[in-house]
């Protein structure tokens, strides 16, 4: 029994990281009604860049904390300019393309740099200790995942409702034309739309390569995460991705519980029974 | 003056002839070809069916599915349990792979028809993940291993060079009937219904196009041809495992490729697109990854730089259809009487 919850108390503070996943994915998509499919890739991308500036160049842990989510900024930012605002428009189809291709390319690109094996960033002691509350063992390296994530959350929160850039963000998300009119560089505000959901997936990124160890090809069930995240707690809202982000780790904390090949699984299945249970209306970020 | 619609043009007479011409050429195709010849030119008429369905997902109906492995894979299993392990003969047991594969697809598209646009393009491949997991779960199915068909059962269907020919009359039946299907479907009122959707979704549904049902009905069709190539392309490898049946470049990402190449939205693009996506890979498919990465790249630059593919440009610069579906007013020489 107390196995059990601890396996719950896991699956709600993992499930910070996967709100952390959703919330790049939800704001780009509540902004330029992208869906990005190399969202997850993206991530990977963070993870190995890490991993390469710690174990490579040898960066000390805290520099490359830093470095890793700024450069992913850089790197949104750049994708956003070049390729991705070409293709704003009613249709969904070419962005939905283009990312697709994106998402290949980088998984082949890091196929080839890193090869296929498994990589793992090594935070040292924090990733065993532990805390016993009421007989429950949890890790602090999990409640530091949990609190970061929670800190960028209310983060974004706080900058979409409460300066100048989330009111611009807002205008462009209303309505792009008029915002344009208005005077706001909407390709401008897209990239920085981009470049923040960059920025939390590079944070996303370092806490998970601590976590897990990942692969070239991990990416594509990171986006799957992230997009369950995004449609459980209710597309576009930024509270929300936390609140999926709880149920979907807790689904699979259950599932792994019972049997571990069930982990992934539970998590899907979850997902589609929520899908079907709770008609959604595909609204956007309002 | 007088005005009558017509489709056909005069030198359809002639693509009509052709087609007829190169029909016969590769139903004889056993003939000239040796066996790997052929298990190629079965690959690419997959390929092809595939494509013409992709196309007509998301070219017409503005169906983002990226998961059409889910049918694929479906329809592989259920050919190795039909004509494998229960004795039902293979012309049967490939269309029943197809009708198992659109049944499956009527719970799937209930429950991602709530999703719309990009939203269900992710949503279908959550969905072909649980039928990959599920199927590695299930140890009647060879759990995470597959299967392997039953050498018997093969054999009965002749040697190595008869099997060859049989699935390319096979997997050229079906490109056949995909493509017709197609083409006949885009032809009638509802194909109509299909390419006002195509041009503006919004503007159909308020002339009493009733969209989600034609988009179901298309995804049920694209569901049974997925099924059927399914089950004639595992057939020819004899083996069959949940990551290969489920395999999302496999069955979709060449797919789109081929589709974006060709043109999206042009029935006669798929035919280049298939053409061009063999030729690369012939030549560089050794290159591994660099060769993704370029089909990648490819992809992007076509997306951005010519949206309407190759076929798109063509059809442009020249307004030639290989396949009439675009209507066009004919004035008759004739000039009425102005009185009666």
């Amino acid at each position: 029994m107390i196995e059990l919850i601890n396996s719950i108390v896991q699956g709600i503070l993992i499930g910070g990281l996967y709100a952390l996943f959703a919330a790049g994915l939800s704001l780009v998509f509540g902004i330029m009604r992208i869906v990005n499919l190399s969202h997850g890739d993206l991530i990977v991308l963070g993870s190995f860049l890490a991993f390469f500036t710690v174990s490579t160049l040898t960066v000390p842990l805290w520099l490359m904390v830093v470095i890793i989510p700024l450069a992913m900024g850089v790197i949104g930012y750049a994708i956003q300019r070049s390729l991705l605002n070409k293709t704003i428009g009613p249709d969904v189809l070419p962005p939905l393309l283009i990312t697709f291709g994106l998402s290949i390319i980088l998984q082949n690109g890091l196929l080839q740099i890193f090869t296929a094996d498994n990589r793992k960033l090594d935070f040292g002691a924090i990733e065993v200790m532990s805390v016993e509350i009421g007989g429950i063992a949890m890790g602090w390296y999990a409640i530091l995942i949990f609190l970061i994530a929670v800190t960028v959350i209310t983060g974004l929160q706080f900058i979409s409702y409460h300066t100048r850039l989330g009111r611009l963000l807002r205008a462009t998300t209303d309505d792009p034309e008029i915002a344009k009119l208005m005077g706001v560089k909407t390709e401008h505000i897209f990239a920085i739309a981009m470049a923040i959901a960059m920025i939390i997936c590079g944070i996303a990124a370092i806490l998970f390569a601590a976590w897990t160890s990942f692969t070239p090809l991990s990416g594509p069930s990171r986006l799957l995460i992230a997009f369950e995240v995004v449609v459980i707690g209710g597309i576009g809202s930024i509270w929300g991705t936390l609140v999926g982000g709880i149920i979907l780790g807790v689904a699979q904390a259950l599932g792994g519980y019972f049997d571990p090949a069930w982990q992934t699984l539970a998590g899907h299945i979850v997902f589609v029974i929520i899908l079907v249970l709770r008609p959604i209306f595909v609204k956007g970020f309002r | 003056m007088t005005y009558s619609v017509t489709r056909t043009k005069n030198y359809h007479y002639v693509i009509g002839f052709v087609c007829v011409v190169m029909l016969i050429l590769l139903i004889l195709l056993p003939t000239f070809l040796g066996k790997a010849s052929l298990r190629l030119a079965t690959e690419m008429a997959g390929y092809m069916a595939l494509a013409v369905m992709w196309n007509l997902l998301a070219g017409y109906a503005g169906v983002m599915s990226i998961g059409q492995q889910t049918f694929v894979g479906i329809g592989g299993y259920a050919l190795f349990i039909l004509a494998g392990f229960s004795g039902l003969p293979l012309i049967p047991s490939i269309l029943s792979a197809g009708i198992i594969s659109a049944l499956f697809a009527i719970p799937v598209g209930f429950i991602l028809f709530r999703l719309n646009g990009a939203y269900f393009a992710i949503g279908s491949w959550v969905i072909a993940e649980i039928f990959l997991l599920l199927t590695a779960q299930s140890v009647w199915l060879g759990a995470g291993s597959g299967m392997s068909f039953p050498t018997a059962v093969a054999k009965s269907f002749g040697n190595s060079t008869e099997r060859a020919a049989l699935f390319w009359w096979i997997a050229l039946t079906i490109a056949i009937v995909a493509f017709t299907t197609a083409y006949f479907w885009l032809r009638s009122s509802r194909g109509l219904a299909l390419t006002a959707m195509r041009d503006d979704e919004t503007a159909a549904a308020s002339l009493g196009v009733d969209i989600t049902r034609n988009k179901f009905a298309v995804y049920l069709l694209a569901a049974a041809i997925a099924g059927m190539v399914g089950s004639v392309l595992f057939l020819g490898k004899l083996r069959i495992s949940p990551t290969a049946a489920y395999d999302i470049n496999e069955w979709t990402a060449s797919i789109i490729f081929i589709v974006v190449i060709g043109g999206i939205g042009r029935l006669e693009g798929v035919i280049i697109g298939v053409f061009v996506f063999f030729t690369l890979r012939y030549y560089l498919a050794d290159f591994g990854t660099y060769y993704l990465m370029a089909l990648g790249a490819i992809a992007i630059l076509m997306m951005i730089k010519l949206p309407k593919g190759i076929w798109g440009i063509v059809y442009e610069k020249m307004e030639i259809e290989i396949f009439p579906l675009r209507r066009n007013i004919i004035q008759t020489q004739k000039e009425k009487p102005s009185h009666h």
